[in-house]
C-alpha cells in the first residue's frame, strides 16, 4: 500500500508537470517510471486510477461520462494485471530451474571426466562439444598396467538429462572393470547387460571400443551400432573405413560382439567420431563422406590436440557455427619411432 | 518437413504407409500410432518407400516396436527402404533383429 502511495504521488506529479511544460523530457521520464514500476510490481489499473485521481483533482467538473469511463478501463485492466504477475512468477521459475540445469551440466562434467593418457608411442587428442546444454556424446580413455590404451566414444539416443544419466551409468560400469588388458568385445557385452536392463525401451547407446596395444602396434574394436571411424594412412596418404559391425547397446540382453583388428603403422592417425560430426548439414544438405575426409585431410599434418580443434572450428564454421548435434572427435596418431 | 501416416489391412496384416521424414519432431506420433497398430494386429509392415530421411529419433521408435512385438509374440516387419534409410539400420546393427525387406535402391 505504501509503494502504492508513492506511485501515484510520482506519477502524479510527472502528468501534472507534462500538461503545464508539454516537455519531451518529462515523456522521457514517464518511460523511466513505468520501467521502475514493472520492477516494483505496480499493476496496471493502479496506474490508471493514479492517472484518473490526477485528473479528477485537475479538471473537478469532469463529464461523469467520462469518470464512468475510468472505472470502466480499470476493470478491463485487471486481468493483465494478473497475467503480469504469472509472468513474473514463471520469470522465477525459470531462472531457478535454469541454475539447477547449469549445476546439473557441472556435475555432468565432473562425473564424465576422463584424463587423456600420456603415452610413450601416442599422441592422443579429443574434443566433444554438446549441441546443447548436456552432452549425450562421450569418450573416455583408460590405460592398463602394461601401457596400452583403451578407448570408448558413445552417444546416447535421445539429448539432455536423460542422455546425461545413461552417460554416467556406463562410465561407472567401465570404471569398475579391472585394469588388466580386457578386450573391446567384452566391454561391450557387459556393458550391453547394464544398458538393457537400466533403460527404457526405444533408448539406446551406440559405442565404439577400442584397444591400443602398444607392444606390437595392434588396434582391436569392437562396435556396438557406432558409426565407423576412419584411419589415415601415412604412406599412402589415403583414408580407410574402421567398419565393424555389432548391435547398439540396450536393445537385446544377449549380445554378442565381434573383435576386429588393425595394425598400425608409423605416423598413421585413428579418427573417432559421433554422427555430429558425419551428421553436419551444409546448406541444407547433408555433408557426403567425401567432404568430411577432405576436411580431416587439411589437417592431419598438425599434432592430434590441434587437429581436432581445428577440424571442429572447420565444421562449425560450414554450418554456420549452428550445431545441430553433439560433436565429438577422437584422434589418436602413432609417434614416429 | 512433415510425416505423412496412413495405415490399412491387407488379409491378417495390418499396413502403415509413411511418406516424409522421421525426426525428433515426427516420431512421437509415428510411436504412439505404430505402437497401438501392433496391440491391435497379429502383424504389422511398415512401408518406408516415402521415408527419405530418418535420424536417431526413429531408430529409438522401431527398437520399441521391436521390443513390443517380440513380448507379445507378434510379427512386425519392415518393407522397401531407401538405401539411406537402411543405412542407419545397418550401422547399428538393427538389420540384423528387425525383420527388413525389399531395400529399394537410390533415394529422394
Amino acid at each position: 500500500m505504501e509503494q502504492t502511495k508513492k506511485v501515484v504521488s510520482v506519477y502524479r506529479e510527472l502528468l501534472q508537470e507534462y500538461l503545464r511544460s508539454k516537455d519531451e523530457k518529462v515523456l522521457y521520464q514517464a518511460e523511466q517510471f513505468s520501467r521502475q514500476s514493472i520492477q516494483d510490481g505496480v499493476k496496471p489499473e493502479e496506474i490508471i486510477d493514479a492517472h484518473y485521481q490526477t485528473m479528477s483533482e485537475i479538471i473537478p467538473d469532469m463529464d461523469p461520462r467520462l469518470k464512468d469511463s475510468f472505472k470502466f478501463l480499470i476493470e478491463t485492466m485487471i486481468y493483465y494485471g494478473v497475467a503480469y504477475g504469472m509472468f513474473n512468477d514463471i520469470k522465477e521459475q525459470q531462472y531457478s530451474l535454469r541454475n539447477e540445469i547449469d549445476v546439473a551440466a557441472n556435475m555432468q562434467n565432473t562425473l564424465l571426466k576422463t584424463e587423456i593418457p600420456a603415452s610413450e608411442v601416442l599422441d592422443i587428442g579429443a574434443i566433444s562439444v554438446p549441441a546443447r546444454q548436456m552432452s549425450g556424446d562421450y569418450y573416455h580413455f583408460v590405460q592398463d598396467t602394461e601401457d596400452n590404451i583403451g578407448v570408448a566414444v558413445a552417444d546416447v539416443s535421445g539429448k539432455g538429462i536423460p542422455a546425461a544419466f545413461v552417460m554416467s551409468m556406463i562410465k561407472y560400469a567401465m570404471e569398475s572393470y579391472p585394469d588388466n588388458r580386457i578386450y573391446p568385445e567384452m566391454i561391450l557385452e557387459l556393458l550391453n547387460r547394464v544398458v538393457e536392463r537400466n533403460v527404457e525401451p526405444g533408448m539406446f547407446v551406440s559405442m565404439f571400443y577400442g584397444l591400443y596395444e602398444v607392444e606390437q602396434h595392434k588396434f582391436y574394436f569392437a562396435t556396438a551400432g557406432h558409426e565407423p571411424g576412419f584411419i589415415y594412412r601415412h604412406r599412402s596418404k589415403t583414408f580407410e573405413e574402421i567398419r565393424g559391425k555389432g548391435l547398439l547397446l540396450g536393445v537385446q540382453k544377449d549380445s554378442d560382439y565381434k573383435r576386429f583388428e588393425l595394425d598400425i603403422e608409423p605416423n598413421d592417425i585413428i579418427f573417432l567420431l559421433t554422427d555430429g560430426v558425419t551428421e553436419c548439414k551444409v546448406s541444407g544438405r547433408f555433408i557426403e563422406q567425401e567432404e568430411v575426409l577432405d576436411v580431416l585431410y587439411n589437417y592431419v599434418h598438425e599434432p592430434p590436440e590441434k587437429l581436432v580443434e581445428n577440424v571442429y572450428k572447420h565444421l562449425e564454421r560450414l554450418q554456420d557455427f549452428h550445431l545441430r548435434d553433439d560433436f565429438t572427435l577422437v584422434a589418436i596418431q602413432r609417434k614416429d619411432n | 518437413m512433415n510425416l505423412h501416416i496412413d495405415d490399412h489391412n491387407e488379409g491378417q496384416s495390418s499396413i502403415l504407409k509413411l511418406s516424409g521424414e522421421i525426426d525428433a519432431y515426427t516420431a512421437p506420433r509415428l510411436k504412439e500410432h505404430l505402437l497401438n497398430l501392433i496391440e491391435d494386429n497379429q502383424e504389422v509392415q511398415v512401408d518406408m518407400q516415402q521415408v527419405n530421411y530418418m535420424d536417431s529419433t526413429g531408430l529409438g521408435v522401431f527398437i520399441s516396436a521391436l521390443k513390443t512385438s517380440k513380448e507379445a509374440n507378434k510379427t512386425f516387419k519392415l518393407v522397401n527402404l531407401q538405401e539411406n534409410v537402411y543405412r542407419l539400420f545397418n550401422i547399428t546393427g538393427l538389420n540384423e533383429v528387425i525383420d527388413i525387406e525389399n531395400t529399394v535402391r537410390g533415394g529422394m
